[in-house]
């Protein structure tokens, strides 16, 4: 199956795309993504504990089972509005 | 009105879509650029939204907010790009019956933005540095494994 996977802030800056379609074996979850950008940028790993993904504008998790045509999103943690 | 836009927000876009005879107030709360960081010069913020979700993720806040105090009329819109100091970055207007759940839903309203709608800040200082901005100290650029109580705020 074919999904999108969007990078955000950091992750976009760090894997220098803002998103690519990726070709997934049936029953993948947005760890099976995960794994592969690993072999990319190792570090990814340690923002885990931070970051949140998205399906279809949703979050999710690592475990979230993935269909076709899937919007897959990295999101790094937010720091919309004002005065942090 | 749940929006991102790249425009200039004069804060009427959000007023007017809450107006109505009911309404016995308007809160209305504008965020703004502020020109320094913990006492570090800014030049400007640049934000970084994904537009969907964000949109779909405000709407979930005033959902909140209709069942918590019954208030039906939230707007929200938060800019995007490259922001000078004084400019708006998000304005937040809940109309109510009366003001104190108007001041409380509209607080509530921002504190949830902050928490779920996938908006990113970058900061450009006045040194010509920039950074993603980081949330409760939560280290990105070193390898922190593992979250201990001294780093939360």
């Amino acid at each position: 199956m074919n999904v999108t996977v969007k990078y955000f802030a950091v992750c976009h800056e760090m894997l220098d795309r803002s998103e690519e379609e990726m070709e997934l074996p049936d029953g993948a979850t947005i760890q099976t993504i995960l794994e592969r950008l690993e072999e990319e940028w190792p570090e990814i790993a340690e923002f885990y504990e931070v970051m949140q993904m998205s399906v279809n504008w949703e979050y999710a998790t690592e475990h979230t089972e993935l269909s076709e045509g899937d919007e897959v999103a990295l999101i790094p943690p937010v720091t919309g509005g004002c005065d942090v | 009105m749940f929006k991102i836009t790249t425009e200039v927000i004069t804060g009427e876009e959000v007023r007017e879509a809450v107006e109505g005879p009911d309404a016995g107030a308007v809160v209305l709360f504008f965020g703004t650029v502020r020109n320094n960081t913990e006492g570090r010069s800014v030049k400007c913020l640049e934000y970084e939204a994904y537009p969907p979700m964000a949109e779909k993720k405000m709407a979930e806040i005033a959902q909140e907010i209709s069942e918590k105090w019954g208030l039906d009329r939230v707007a929200m819109i938060h800019r995007v790009g490259t922001l000078e100091i004084g400019e708006v970055s998000v304005a937040v207007a809940v109309a109510s019956p009366h003001r104190k759940d108007g001041f409380e839903a509209c607080k509530y309203a921002m504190d949830r933005l902050k928490q779920i709608v996938p908006i990113w800040k970058r900061e450009v200082w006045a040194d010509g540095e920039a950074e993603w901005v980081k949330p409760d100290a939560v280290f990105f650029d070193a390898p922190k494994p593992h979250k201990t109580d001294s780093q939360i705020d």
